[in-house]
């Protein structure tokens, strides 16, 4: 009896042992990629990521050096006409779906945002390629905001019906026994409340969209030089980047690697900003 | 105060009122009338009828999911948060019908104010932030008054003294029964004619408890109070007036002293001997 015991505890250790051993080599697994992808920016990137790459212009072909400062810039420009369009109507959305609306047109809403998060980003691309782009005649910077600020409308509205829904219930109530309007309750006590969750999906909503090529590639088109109208095609450090990657000239891919760098490491900074966001202390929500 | 007459058969016992017989008849801040609430299918309360003093402190007990929070609810319309609420009878704020059809519930919740069981001050917000929110958000920006107002609700509460130098730092920071205190300041800084308590002290330590029943005595001198409170003891300690409820139904009314002496229903009597509840 003892000892049949103690065998039954041994092989229980064993057991305990052998699924926290594969926990450890699926969770190096995960990492890996990502060491790997770093590493490889760094060695093939980093040389030609100098004070050219973010203030010149790309260099014709053969030319040696030049930099990526309208793709930098006409990224950014992209990602604020995307926000403007996808800011509002997914926080707005999402609180919609927190504090309003019947339960079952929620939940149906809900679905189809679901579905709109899984589509794929080029199919965004056809769609503004189909509404804007041939309608009015040309690609440009519009269409390819528009383009990434509908990918982040569903993405905005889920985080942020997630954080509004986590907002104690007695804080709306607190207000409204002050006779607060319903509004006004929602607006100044409970998204501020959850504020820090709700910029926090922004920003890797925009962190997600910052890296999208697809969408771009028949709507924002790329553009070798600078874009003097927000009408016509606007450069995006994503699409030079393909468009580098996929020449045939080893000057344009060691561009593109720093590109990727420079890219990748502009996200990393803003998860990193995420992460700092919603370290500190205060507000009980995320 | 249209009230549908009733039909005899439909008609449920009056419960006795309090001081029917006494000299001055209090004045009464509500008039509440056969008032029944159903969240979906299920009846929360049915027919309670039950005037309130003004200046007294009333206290509903019961046992848990006998209709009281409900009912005290019911006073400033917070049941209406709940989907699918229905609401029969009437209920009148000194003659005025609160579930008249042009009554903005906003403006019956400044009137009656409501503190509840877990403190809530807003955790994005300073002591003297939460405090006056109320006023800010209801168009007051004027910096002068609302300092005053500030201090004078504060000092209502019994807080003042012990968080003045400290207005700046987060409503959170307090301790429980502070900030239940801190609720109960920001409800006064709207200067409601009423205010409700929902079970204010059961998360709260003996000593803080004992603070805010002692508020809650001075409070009366000012304002109606309605409380709800699962502790008979408190129930005894505080109030004026005691209501038993039970299943939804207003079982006993009257005054505090009667009804823990010589209560008139069976079901109050062991409710408070405690042989069931």
């Amino acid at each position: 009896m003892h000892l049949e015991r103690a065998h039954h505890h041994a092989w229980r250790k064993i057991k305990s042992a052998l699924a926290s051993g594969i926990a450890f080599v699926s969770a190096v697994l995960v990492i890996t990629p990502l060491a790997l992808v770093f590493f490889h920016l760094v060695i093939n990137g980093a040389s030609s990521v100098n004070w050219d790459f973010f203030t010149k212009l790309p260099a014709p072909v053969g030319a040696v050096g030049g930099g990526m400062v309208n793709a930098i810039v006409g990224s950014l420009e992209l990602l604020a006409i995307a926000g403007v369009i996808g800011i509002p109507i997914g926080v707005l959305g999402g609180v919609y779906l927190a504090e309003y609306g019947s339960a079952r047109l929620n939940s149906v809403l809900r679905f189809l945002a679901d579905v709109l998060n899984g589509v794929p980003s080029i199919t965004w691309g056809v769609v503004v390629y189909g509404l804007v782009v041939l309608r009015f005649k040309g690609f440009s910077a519009y269409a390819g905001g528009l383009a990434l600020g509908l990918i982040m409308i569903p993405l905005i509205l889920r985080t942020t019906e997630e954080v509004v829904l986590l907002v104690p219930n007695g804080y709306r109530e607190a207000a409204l026994a002050l006779g607060v309007s319903r509004w006004k309750t929602i607006v100044h006590i409970v998204m501020k409340t959850a504020s820090k969750g709700i910029i926090t999906g922004i920003l890797l909503a925009l962190a997600r969209i910052g890296g999208e090529t697809a969408p771009l590639l028949f709507t924002a088109f790329g553009n070798r030089f600078w874009n003097h109208s927000l009408s016509e095609p606007i450069a995006a450090l994503p699409l030079q980047i393909f468009t580098y990657a996929i020449s045939p000239y080893d000057d344009w891919h060691r561009q593109a690697w720093a590109g990727a760098l420079v890219l990748v490491t502009g996200i990393f900074c803003v998860n990193i900003l995420v992460r700092f966001l919603t370290r500190g202390r205060g507000a009980p929500v995320v | 105060m249209a009230t549908p007459e009733q039909s005899v058969t439909e008609r449920v016992e009056r419960p006795p009122q309090p001081l029917e017989s006494a000299e001055p008849a209090p004045q009464l801040t509500f008039e509440a009338k056969n008032v029944s609430i159903w969240y979906g299918e299920k009846r929360a309360i049915e027919n309670v009828t039950l005037d309130i003093a003004s200046n007294a402190v009333t206290a509903i007990i019961g046992p848990s999911g006998c209709g009281k929070s409900t009912f005290l609810r019911a006073l400033n319309r917070m049941h209406e948060l709940v989907p699918k609420t229905r609401m029969d009878g009437t209920v009148l704020l000194h003659g005025e019908d609160l579930y008249s059809k042009t009554v903005d519930p906003a403006i019956v919740r400044r009137r009656v104010g409501m503190i509840f069981q877990k403190s809530n001050p807003f955790p994005t917000m300073t002591i003297g932030e939460n405090v006056v929110v109320g006023l800010r958000l209801n168009g007051v920006h004027n910096q002068k008054f609302l300092n005053e107002r500030l201090e004078k609700s504060l000092r209502m509460a019994a807080l003042w003294d012990e968080v003045k130098d400290d207005l700046h730092k987060p409503g959170t920071s307090l301790s429980g029964g502070q900030q239940q205190r801190l609720c109960i300041a920001r409800s006064l800084a709207v200067e409601p004619e009423v205010i409700l308590m929902d079970e204010p002290c059961s998360a709260l330590d003996p000593i803080a408890t004992a603070k805010i029943e002692e508020l809650i005595h001075e409070l009366k001198a000012k304002y109606t109070i309605v409380t709800v409170t699962h502790n008979m003891q408190q129930a005894g300690r505080i109030s004026d007036y005691t209501a038993f409820m039970y299943l939804g139904r207003l079982i006993e009314f009257g005054p505090t002293t009667k009804i823990f002496t010589n209560p008139t229903e069976k079901q109050t009597e062991d409710y408070i001997t405690g042989r069931f509840g």
